[in-house]
């Protein structure tokens, strides 16, 4: 679970600040505006969402999630053997234009919000309830981002003396 | 003249629930006071920010859940957009035939 979270994280950073940083530089206008999704934040976000195979949008990071919601959504993430190489979170806690704009994006008032391969699957209480009823584990498994199970080594183990 | 409600919140959310849905059981859970002290809630004296509803509805029936929530947020879609409104939603939202279902199970 921890190396998990850990190999997770490093994915993290960078496109939280590569995907967004030059959206919200430019954004002229502040979040009041922000019910009016510009092109240039939808732009964004659609970049956001096609970054990976599973995104999660939430508050915080995957390490140190700043909301309950958020931690639960990525213990289930982990639980389920989500690939980390094919997942990427963004922190809407860093990007007032991402916070808001992605609840417009997705027609969904509240984060944590997952897609997997960039069609919205839902939030918190969703994955909860998928995760219950198998209905995840589908949804990863014919979208082809777990981890692979065991490395598949060559030569069979030879028994030891002794 | 009656007094204010002491939940005004709750009170709309029941109201419109009940209006939209017609909900066979409907629970609300207010969890407000176990978020009290988190960051977000900061500055915000409202003690109706985190609620948890359990709704049972035939208007459910077909629909997948991502649009049992949708219908159910847009209902408070205004509260929920509102500074110091409804800050999280927890939904369970079932068809009367699942709730007897897992009803079921979990007795097992």
């Amino acid at each position: 679970m921890s190396l998990f979270t850990r190999s997770l994280l490093r994915t993290v950073g960078r496109p939280t600040a590569t995907a967004f940083a030059p959206t919200s530089r430019t954004a002229a206008l502040p979040s009041l505006f922000a019910r009016y999704l510009s092109d240039s934040t939808r732009a964004a976000i659609d970049k956001a969402v096609a970054s990976s195979p599973v995104v999660l949008f939430m508050k915080g990071t995957p390490e140190f999630p700043q909301c309950g919601f958020s931690r639960a959504s990525i213990q289930v993430l982990g639980l389920q053997g989500v690939d980390p190489k094919k997942f990427t979170a963004f922190n809407v806690l860093e990007d007032e234009e991402l916070r808001q704009g992605i609840k417009e994006y997705s027609s969904w008032p509240t984060i944590p919000q997952l897609y997997v391969n960039k069609e919205f699957v839902g939030g918190c209480d969703i994955l909860m309830s998928m995760h219950g009823s198998g209905e995840l584990a589908d949804l990863f498994e014919k979208a082809e981002v777990l981890a692979p199970t065991e490395e598949e080594s060559k030569e069979p183990v030879k028994p030891t003396d002794a | 003249m009656a007094a204010a409600s002491n939940t005004p919140m709750e009170d709309l959310i029941r109201r419109r629930v009940t209006e939209a849905l017609n909900p066979k059981t409907f629970e609300i859970y207010n969890d407000s006071h176990k978020h009290a002290h988190h960051a977000p809630m900061q500055g915000v004296t409202s003690k109706e920010t985190h609620f948890r509803l359990v709704i049972t509805s035939d208007a459910f029936e077909g629909q997948p859940l991502r649009a049992r929530h949708q219908s159910i947020y847009s209902l408070l879609k205004d509260e929920m957009a509102m500074e110091g409104g409804i800050h999280a939603l927890q939904l369970k939202t079932r068809t009367p035939a699942e709730e007897e279902k897992q009803e079921k199970k979990n007795q097992e």
